[in-house]
């Protein structure tokens, strides 16, 4: 019964994972090993563990271009510093929803599976929040039924996946269809409003001159950033994504293991059906359409490996925001929004194609290059 | 065997009871009762048509869309064949596409009901299922989205698309000209953009605008969700720091909109709605919102064709018509809710 876990073996004094030392290129080391005698912050910067530096690096340098061109298309609203100061808050609000479901899809992704409900599960917890029953709990009650709701339909998830062993696109494109269908059924396919103040404020109410909802995912990001890189859970989850077996030789319980990755993307959700509840003043079964894709695109050109093992939050975070940038691009100059799916269809490739093309090692051979002319 | 120790089960007994406790809780939480929205049906008056007649039964078909307007399109038609003594309506699932629908609609063909009303997902793909069952002779009553072709339909029933672009463009112009307003701002918020139905009413709204030497500053599609809705709004404030009006195709991603100006705090302009959802006409006879008036396009359209339905199934006339016979097409007029109206149409709120 616990043979997966055996007794020595359950509380591992972090094992050195095979998964975590990264293949070693001979070109590498030898880089590493010249960078080494030069400076310690530098062969940090030029080393393995820079990468998500450097690559969160261009990801800011895409940012500021983007900005570049909204400040050269419409300088007369870029010419008011409050305007500008404005802009960005509503750029980190319209990120915000989608920025807490990305947190828990980086988590998902990168312990090497993929959840298509999310935007699913979302629309579930909002309607389910909302229900005139729930409703007449008060704030409290509604965010309670959203976690709740967010992480039980997480877990089922989970237990899909890593005890019914289904294929990850399988069992969570299987609860899309549900959970929608579901919510459709609780809503009545009407329109659900939101009579709380405390939780439309949510929205609408800032502190300090910042907006509750760019807190939320400050402290959402914050802790998905502690989890992934300072705590046993988040070791665990690059090891399980970059190699399951080795993971489980190692003494991890795989299995129990996705499932709370899982039960952690489905928390997500809850969180930000919250957030999306308060923006829109209502739900229904049909809100939060195609948020399973913005997730992946935002993790994935933020670095995230799609086949597991590796990733970034801060990546994530740039992504998203970089999306809710284009958007506000597009906006403020009124074009369509057929070409600006284009173009983000467009960056997604693009941010792949990066990746292929071996990032590091291009960076690298600019950086040994210098060295040789110093 | 194991070597768990009591601690830990003791620890899953209080996660499966708090997690068995939270499922009851929340269990109890679906329930949504005191909404009930009223169908639009037309009691039953007194003169020659509102005598029993022959019995009727008529196959009915919507798709299944999460939107109010559809439900409401639903519940509609459902709600006038039960006012009817004569009618029995048998509705069938349309599906979530038109495959699916032209499926469930041969089935019903072969049960022979005497009328058939369909909205279909889409007027172009199912204009063959309305030719197949009218050479079958079941008469067919197209709700809302066309047949191209003449002899796929005995009665076609919709909105006008175009002229909701053209009243609220006109209701527009009329604020504008009263305030003195030269040279307005003017803001857009269309549902679904690939949409025919939304194209038509984009362009219905910018001709008449033309006309009067106005046009649209800037425009964001949203899809008529809140959340879109929402969104679209607060792109659209981005853009213009000062607007005149707004025209919102939808009053269901309207609550959206509604929530991106409270948040935004922009007031310096008035808002125009579409299709006319009772959430807008009570806004609008309050008075307390930027919203001033709504373009209906409304879903009482349903119970019109169940009661058209019956008199074709019975051969009757309309009466206040000299002809013998239910026309072959009718459009329905897009009104202008504003506060003066609106307790008239509250009736008709969906």
């Amino acid at each position: 019964m616990s043979d997966a876990t055996p007794t020595p073996t359950a509380t591992p004094e972090r094992p050195q994972l095979p998964a975590q030392s990264p293949p070693v290129d001979p070109a590498e080391t030898a880089a590493a090993s010249e960078a080494a005698t030069t400076s310690n912050r530098l062969s940090w910067w030029r080393g393995d563990s820079g990468e998500g530096a450097r690559r969160n690096l261009g990801l800011i340098g895409v940012l500021v271009v983007l900005v570049i061109i909204g400040a050269m298309t419409r300088w007369d609203l870029y010419s008011n510093p409050d305007w500008v100061w404005g802009n960005t808050l509503t750029i980190l609000k319209l990120a915000s929803v989608v920025g807490v479901v990305t947190v828990g899809m980086t988590f998902v992704i990168i312990g090497g599976g993929i959840d298509l409900s999310v935007g699913a599960i979302l629309a579930l917890s909002a309607v389910w929040a909302t229900t005139v029953a729930t409703q007449s709990y008060g704030a409290g009650g509604m965010i309670f039924t959203a976690l709740v709701v967010g992480l039980s339909v997480g877990v089922v998830n989970g237990i899909l996946i890593s005890y019914g062993r289904l294929v990850p696109f399988i069992a969570t494109l299987a609860m899309l269809v549900a959970a929608r269908g579901l919510a459709a059924e609780i809503s009545n396919k009407q329109t659900q409003l939101s009579n709380n103040t405390f939780i439309n404020n949510i929205a609408s109410e800032k502190l300090l001159g910042i907006p509750l909802l760019v807190y939320i995912l400050a402290a959402v990001v914050a802790a998905g950033w502690v989890l992934l890189n300072r705590t046993t859970f988040g070791r665990r989850t690059v090891a399980v994504g970059g190699n399951p077996e080795a993971a489980r030789l190692a003494g991890i319980n795989v299995r129990r293991h996705t499932l709370l990755l899982y039960a952690l993307s489905g928390l997500c959700c809850g969180i930000a059906a919250i957030m999306l509840t308060a923006q829109a003043n209502s739900a229904q079964a049909a809100t939060a359409n195609l948020y399973e894709l913005d997730a992946i695109a935002a993790a994935i050109i933020g670095g995230t490996l799609l086949s597991g093992g590796r990733g970034t939050i801060i990546g994530s975070l740039l992504g998203v925001i970089i999306f809710s940038t284009i958007t506000n691009l597009f906006a403020i100059n009124g074009l369509s929004s057929e070409a600006q799916n284009m173009v983000k269809g467009g960056i997604i490739v693009a941010a792949v194609l990066v990746q292929q093309v071996q990032f590091r090692s291009i960076t690298q051979f600019l950086g040994r290059n210098r060295l040789t002319n110093s | 065997m194991t070597q768990h120790s009591p601690d830990l089960s003791r620890r899953r007994m209080l996660f499966g009871g708090v997690a068995v406790g939270a499922g009851v809780l929340l269990a109890g939480c679906t329930s949504n009762e005191s909404s009930p929205t009223t169908a639009q049906t037309k009691a039953a008056a007194t003169g020659v048509n509102n005598e029993p007649g022959k019995k009727v039964v008529i196959g009915f078909s919507a798709p299944a869309d999460d939107h109010g307007w559809i439900a409401a399109i639903t519940n509609n038609a459902k709600a006038q064949a039960s006012a009817f003594s004569d009618v029995e309506l048998k509705p069938v699932a349309a599906g979530a596409d038109p495959a699916a629908q032209r499926a469930a609609l041969s089935t019903l063909v072969s049960q022979k009901p005497d009328v058939i009303v369909v909205l279909p997902h889409d007027g172009k793909e199912l204009n063959a299922f309305g030719l197949e069952a009218m050479t079958a002779g079941i008469p067919v009553i197209n709700l809302d989205r066309a047949f191209p072709d003449a002899r796929a339909y005995r009665l076609q029933i919709k909105g006008d698309n175009y002229g909701m672009g053209v009243a609220a463009a006109t209701y527009i112009i009329a604020q504008l000209k009263a305030k003195g307003v030269s040279n307005p701002v003017i803001g857009e918020i269309p549902g679904i953009d690939a949409l025919e139905l939304t194209q038509e009413r984009t362009k219905g709204f910018n001709d008449t605008l033309a006309a009067s030497g106005f046009k649209v500053a800037n425009r964001r599609p949203a899809e008529f969700t809140v959340d879109s809705g929402q969104q679209a709004a607060t792109g659209l404030f981005q853009a213009l720091p000062k607007i005149d009006a707004i025209w919102n195709h939808d009053d269901d991603q309207g609550v959206g909109v509604m929530a991106a100006i409270n948040q935004s705090g922009r007031k310096e302009f008035f808002m125009v709605g579409g299709a006319g959802s009772k959430k807008a006409m009570e806004d609008i006879q309050a008075d307390n919102t930027v919203l001033k008036a709504t373009v209906t396009y409304s879903p009482s359209m349903a119970s019109s064709a169940i009661s058209l339905a019956r008199l074709i199934g019975q051969g009757k006339g309309m009466s206040d018509l000299v002809e013998l016979q239910v026309p072959k097409e009718i459009v329905l007029a897009s009104e202008t809710i504003t506060k003066e109206n609106a307790s008239n149409y509250l009736k008709l709120g969906f």
